[in-house]
């Protein structure tokens, strides 16, 4: 098998006392959809921020593209900056410019490119993601759905190799959903980036993904292909299905109208 | 007792560090930070068109002060031929800086401070960095550039109508023969007093643009408070201690350079 182009080893954050991962491992090749998924507050965001330097690990490394990501090795964290990028589960949008400018700024601040090019290829993104007709308007007087997907523009407008999505449907309604789930397919395939995926659609997940790990305890409970996960019997797996699932219930019983 | 004070010490020792850092950052940022000017211009606004109210306000009224108080002083002594001397020394060697910083403070600096807490809060400046876009370089160098230039600007401005306030109120209210005034504005005022105003002017500006922003930049690891309330206090705090460290750097070029 070919190198991996994201491995982690032993990653390790707490807060205080409290652990959040306790010690991770992990490798995505290049070229997969790869899906977290896992309860709120299992430590998935703070899983992905380690990732992208945003908040310092305990212990534990990180290599991309083969190079160790550290704080003494500017050079590799400043490639792999360049190579990557992060949707955030709060959208993160510069809420003081437009939407165009908004998706033109990575472009305007990293590449060489002119300001007609950055216009073209910012209207680009917006148009893949159907908010052109919102360039000119600020992130604040669009809906939550709306900001997402301008978020996503932002965030798949460098071409990047690596996509880290946190929660990218969060607060989005069922059809917009699979909208962004076929999204990441698509431009992961057109564009060829490599996504690590965090979120709790577990069907959704399954159908898109490569490949899925299961975040609970602080650890990686499972992680193996969609129908490794659909099939599994490992008690934890079958127990966040089996929530999920029952969830699911819960809301179709309150849908339908009692006898 | 000792443990606490050493404690506090070691404190502020390592905040000043800290600050130091910060501030270094920042001027190094604007190295490779692209389209520069363009984020120069929007601070030159800032701190420039948007405090021009402000100082022209403040700038009027300590003229116009400074003339009636001078005049009721000189007077007594059959002096009021010196009020353009003393109008226009008080104004370019303590008053102009001073009072210039301490409105710019209030204006573009708690805006400033406010903003960039919004910033942080709301993950902005961790986006930016993870975009691999210099946060320092993005967000602070701009500002940290205008503010050597705009803050002289604004302080010469200052001096400009503050003499005029003073002949207001010297000459045309209280009878000095304007051509005296403004000859002894023109004998009184020396280079080293106008190299004095603008060293002194150009050192709260970088001071005070450092704090505002350092305590926005920071606001999330504001100790007493978190979100929103982070924000307000580490604005509130931005502009106290700015303008604490005007007076008390002013104090120290001062007596550096008498
Ligand atoms: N900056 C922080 N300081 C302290 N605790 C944090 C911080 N960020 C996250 N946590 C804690 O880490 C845990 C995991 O959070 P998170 O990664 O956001 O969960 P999720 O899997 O839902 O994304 C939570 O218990 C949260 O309280
Ligand atoms: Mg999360």
């Amino acid at each position: 098998m070919a190198a991996p182009l994201l491995q982690v080893s032993g990653l390790r954050k707490s807060f205080g006392s409290q652990e959040v991962l306790s010690g991770i491992n992990l490798e995505v090749q290049r070229g997969q959809v790869f899906t977290i998924l896992g309860p709120s507050g299992a430590g998935k965001s703070v899983f992905l921020k380690c990732l992208g330097g945003v908040i310092a690990q305990d212990a534990g490394e990180v290599h991309f593209d083969g190079r160790l990501l550290s704080a003494s090795n500017p050079a590799s964290v400043a490639d792999f900056r360049h190579r990557c990028s992060f949707l955030f589960q709060s959208n993160a949008l510069f809420d003081s410019l437009t939407a165009l400018e908004n998706v033109a700024l990575p472009l305007e601040q990293t590449t060489d490119l002119s300001s007609r090019e950055i216009r073209e290829q910012a209207m680009e993104a917006l148009r893949q993601l159907e908010i052109d007709t919102f360039a000119s308007r600020s992130p604040s007087q669009m809906s939550g759905g709306m900001q997402k997907r301008l978020a996503l523009a932002r965030a798949i407008v460098t071409k990047p190799e690596l996509v880290f999505f946190d929660e990218p449907t969060a607060g989005l309604d069922p059809l917009r959903r699979n909208a962004v789930f076929a999204m990441i397919a698509r431009y992961q395939r057109q564009l060829a980036f490599t996504a690590l995926v965090v979120t709790h659609d577990v069907p959704e997940a399954l159908v898109t993904s490569d490949r899925v790990a299961l975040l609970e305890g602080g650890q990686l409970r499972f992680n193996g292909t969609p129908a490794e996960f659909s099939a599994s019997t490992l008690p934890v797996v079958t127990g966040f299905r089996d929530s999920v699932e029952a969830l699911g219930n819960t809301l179709a019983a309150l849908q339908t109208p009692e006898k | 007792m000792v443990g606490v004070i050493g404690r506090n010490t070691l404190d502020l020792v390592s905040r000043l560090g800290e600050f130091a850092m910060f501030v270094v950052a920042s001027f190094r940022g604007a190295m490779g930070a692209r389209r520069l000017p363009r984020r120069i211009v929007r601070a030159f606004y800032e701190q420039g068109a948007l405090c021009l109210p402000v100082i022209l306000i403040v700038g009027i009224f300590t003229g116009l002060v400074l003339g009636l108080q001078g005049y009721y002083v000189l007077s007594r002594f059959g002096s009021e031929g010196l009020l353009g001397a003393l109008v226009s020394l008080s104004l370019v060697r303590e008053m102009a800086p001073v009072l210039a910083a301490l409105m710019i403070v209030g204006q573009a600096g708690s805006a400033l401070a406010a903003e960039l807490g919004i910033q942080r809060n709301s993950e902005q400046i961790v986006a930016l960095e993870t975009m691999g876009i210099d946060s320092h370089g993005y967000l602070v160098s701009p500002r940290l550039l205008a503010a050597i230039i705009v803050f002289p600007l604004q302080t010469a401005l200052f001096v400009a109508i503050g003499l005029y306030g003073g002949s207001l109120s010297g000459s045309v209210l209280l009878g000095v023969d304007p051509g005296i005034y403004w000859s002894a504005v023109d004998r009184a005022v020396e280079m080293a007093d106008v190299r004095e105003c603008f060293i002194k002017a150009a050192t709260f500006g970088v001071l005070t643009i450092s704090i505002c922003s350092y305590y926005g930049y920071n606001a999330h690891r504001c100790s007493t408070a978190t979100g929103a309330q982070a924000v307000s206090a580490s604005t509130t705090r931005a502009v106290v201690l700015s303008s604490i460290v005007v007076l008390a750097v002013d104090y120290a070029i001062t007596s550096f350079l008498v």
